[in-house]
């Protein structure tokens, strides 16, 4: 059973995330160098390194057209964007940044990003150990819901609770019919409650897709043997599974975060006065009042929290990507056994 | 098999179906069925009627529907020619790591930045006199582009990374140009990839309201926006079909870009 261990766990890791293949991508490097170097030698063997330097200086030239396209219509624009919020100097970023109204939209959308992902992580780490650990008649088919829901706009969701949890939905229809109240407790679709569970139903899939992914590579031997030697279920879990799964909850969390500070179109559709997220402020500044000026700060402002964190979810796939977490888990398999 | 018992492996699933189905089973079929009420007061909605369908495949509603398409078609393919060019040189930079990590990292921003940001963006760039293109159609389909393009490249660079070199590797040591190889090797054994690509482009375009929300002129309104615009001045149930309509033609071109997929792949 030793012998056989590294070997189960040292399989390759495939692509963590669906959205953000930066696993693949790093790992490409040792695959992609080799048609580089192998394909070359029939043919150049003879030529010298000159002309391998030419060819290769050459292929670097292809990079160009899609990256003038990629600077035409979206790297310059971007820059404008920053350097619109410089017009006049730094004034308007002090306008901004002592206006209470900004202050609340940052603490709102950092505070919403935050509960939905802690949300998002525990339910779709639930959720998808029962689809892959506990199959049930029919479970393939959730996993290819999750694939059909992650197709599907965010505005849906808000516009499914407003039914649900609105004055006049389902879960107050319920209530006046049962206890005959004139009107139902559920209030709260208006409030970052309403945000918070919309975000939360939206992007679970976003973390449960990339678990289930990784939850196929875990052997399923280990959790055999470790239920023979008398683990728990909990202790399986915990001392198995969890750390194998662990770079794709990471990575699915991470992602969730970003999507979460950058989401606009739920928010829009809730309708509520008082839930300012930063998109939001971007949108009203610009669209509602034509303070584009300071529409750019608040944009700039965004944009650097979410690239910062997005860096930080590359950085951490990445790793995923090349070491998987498989080292540690081996130990910590073997300090189970 | 992690949980033994039959009593544990019931609670396992009542757990499950007590947190699955009202959070994400319920919501679809809420909004079917309220596309096809005429009134929600209770715990089932009452009165059924096409009416809704009605009214959300005549005038407005279906100009939407043809602007949507029209606009996810151009974004894609765009995005999937771009984005699939940059994948390749890319990968075909390899030897100079850092071309390849800026390639990366820059087709992949899109992603980070917000919607809301790549749409004021486009905006304020393409809205002074070199390239006017404020109120018109064409800021609209340039913002869609952007933002699907970028996973275009993921899809496609992942395809790619999985792809055995050992192809182009005999076709190269047989003799075959690398255009050759690009051609009657590479793209073919790509064919999976980049069709399902597309799907993924065309719904995300379809569904897209943050960007859009900030360019749309009024003679070019997305299917999203119209959704927003009915349910914001209170016709729910008209939004509901809007919405069932919008979810039907993504899924009947996903399919249909699912079958494209299986039939190269028996090649």
């Amino acid at each position: 059973m030793t012998e056989t261990r590294p070997a189960a766990t040292a399989s390759p890791r495939t692509a963590p995330a669906s959205t953000g293949p930066a696993a693949p991508a790093a790992s490409a490097s040792d695959t992609a160098e080799r048609p580089g170097t192998g394909a070359a030698p029939p043919r150049t063997r003879g030529a010298g390194p000159s002309r391998r330097a030419g060819g290769s200086g050459l292929r670097l030239l292809w990079c160009l057209p899609p990256l003038l396209v990629l600077t035409v219509i979206f790297l310059y624009p971007l820059a404008l964007v920053v350097v619109e919020g410089f017009r006049g100097g730094t004034g308007t970023y002090r306008e901004v940044f002592a206006s209470q109204a900004f202050t609340d939209a940052l603490v709102t959308t950092v505070a919403l990003a935050v509960g939905a992902t802690v949300g998002c992580v525990v339910l779709g780490f639930v959720l998808a150990l029962v689809v892959a650990f506990v199959p049930f008649p029919g479970s393939r088919g959730v996993a290819r819901f999750v694939d059909v829901f992650l197709s599907f706009p965010s505005f849906l969701i808000t516009l499914a609770l407003l039914f649900v949890y609105g004055t006049v939905g389902m879960a107050n229809g319920l209530w006046t019919g049962v206890t005959g109240a004139e009107e139902g407790p559920f209030r709260f679709l208006t409030t970052p409650w309403g945000v918070l569970l919309a975000e939360i139903t939206y992007f679970t899939p976003f973390v449960m897709r990339p678990l289930l992914a990784a939850f196929a590579q875990v052997e399923t031997g280990q959790i055999e043997a470790a239920s023979s030697l008398g683990a728990r279920p909990a202790r399986i879990v915990r001392r198995v599974i969890l750390p194998e799964a662990w770079p794709a909850l990471m990575a699915g969390g991470s992602l969730v975060l970003v999507l979460c500070l950058n989401e606009f179109a739920i928010v829009l559709f809730t309708g509520a006065k008082d839930v300012v997220t930063l998109p939001m402020l971007v949108y009203s500044k610009a669209i509602l009042s034509s303070d584009y000026t300071a529409a750019c700060c608040v944009a700039t402002v965004n944009v650097v929290l979410s690239v910062g964190l997005y860096a930080l979810y590359r950085y951490v796939t990445g790793r995923a990507g090349r070491t998987g977490g498989t080292g540690r888990s081996s130990r910590r398999a073997g300090a189970l056994a | 098999m992690l949980v033994h018992s039959r009593k544990g492996r019931w609670a396992a699933w009542i757990c499950f179906a007590v947190l699955f189905v009202p959070l994400f089973a319920v919501p679809l079929l809420v909004i079917v069925a309220a596309s096809f009420a005429t009134n929600w007061s209770g715990v089932l909605p009452s009165g059924s009627t096409v009416e809704h369908y009605a009214a959300a495949t005549r005038g407005e509603s279906l100009a939407a529907l043809g602007v949507s398409l029209q606009t996810a078609l151009l974004a894609s393919v765009l995005a999937l020619v771009i984005g699939t060019w940059a994948a390749l040189s890319a990968a075909s930079a390899a030897r100079h790591g850092w071309v390849r990590r800026v390639l990366d990292a820059l087709f992949v921003l899109p992603v980070a930045v917000p919607s809301v940001v790549v749409g004021l963006a486009v905006l304020v760039a393409y809205s002074r006199p070199p390239v006017a293109f404020n109120g018109t159609r064409w800021i609209v389909m340039l913002a869609h582009t952007v933002l699907v393009t970028a996973f275009a490249y993921q899809s496609v660079s992942a395809a790619l990374a999985r792809l055995d070199p050992a192809y182009e590797q005999a076709a190269a040591s047989l003799g075959a140009r690398p255009w050759y190889v690009l051609l009657r090797v590479k793209l073919p054994l790509l064919l999976p990839s980049l069709t399902a690509a597309t799907g993924l482009c065309f719904a995300l375009s379809m569904g897209e309201l943050s960007a859009t929300m900030m360019l749309y002129p009024p003679d070019w309104m997305p299917l999203p926006v119209q959704i927003f615009a009915a349910t914001d001045r209170g016709s729910l149930f008209t939004g509901s079909a809007l919405a069932v309509v919008l979810m039907a033609a993504t899924s009947l071109v996903l399919f249909a870009v699912s079958r494209v997929r299986t039939r190269a792949s028996y090649r």
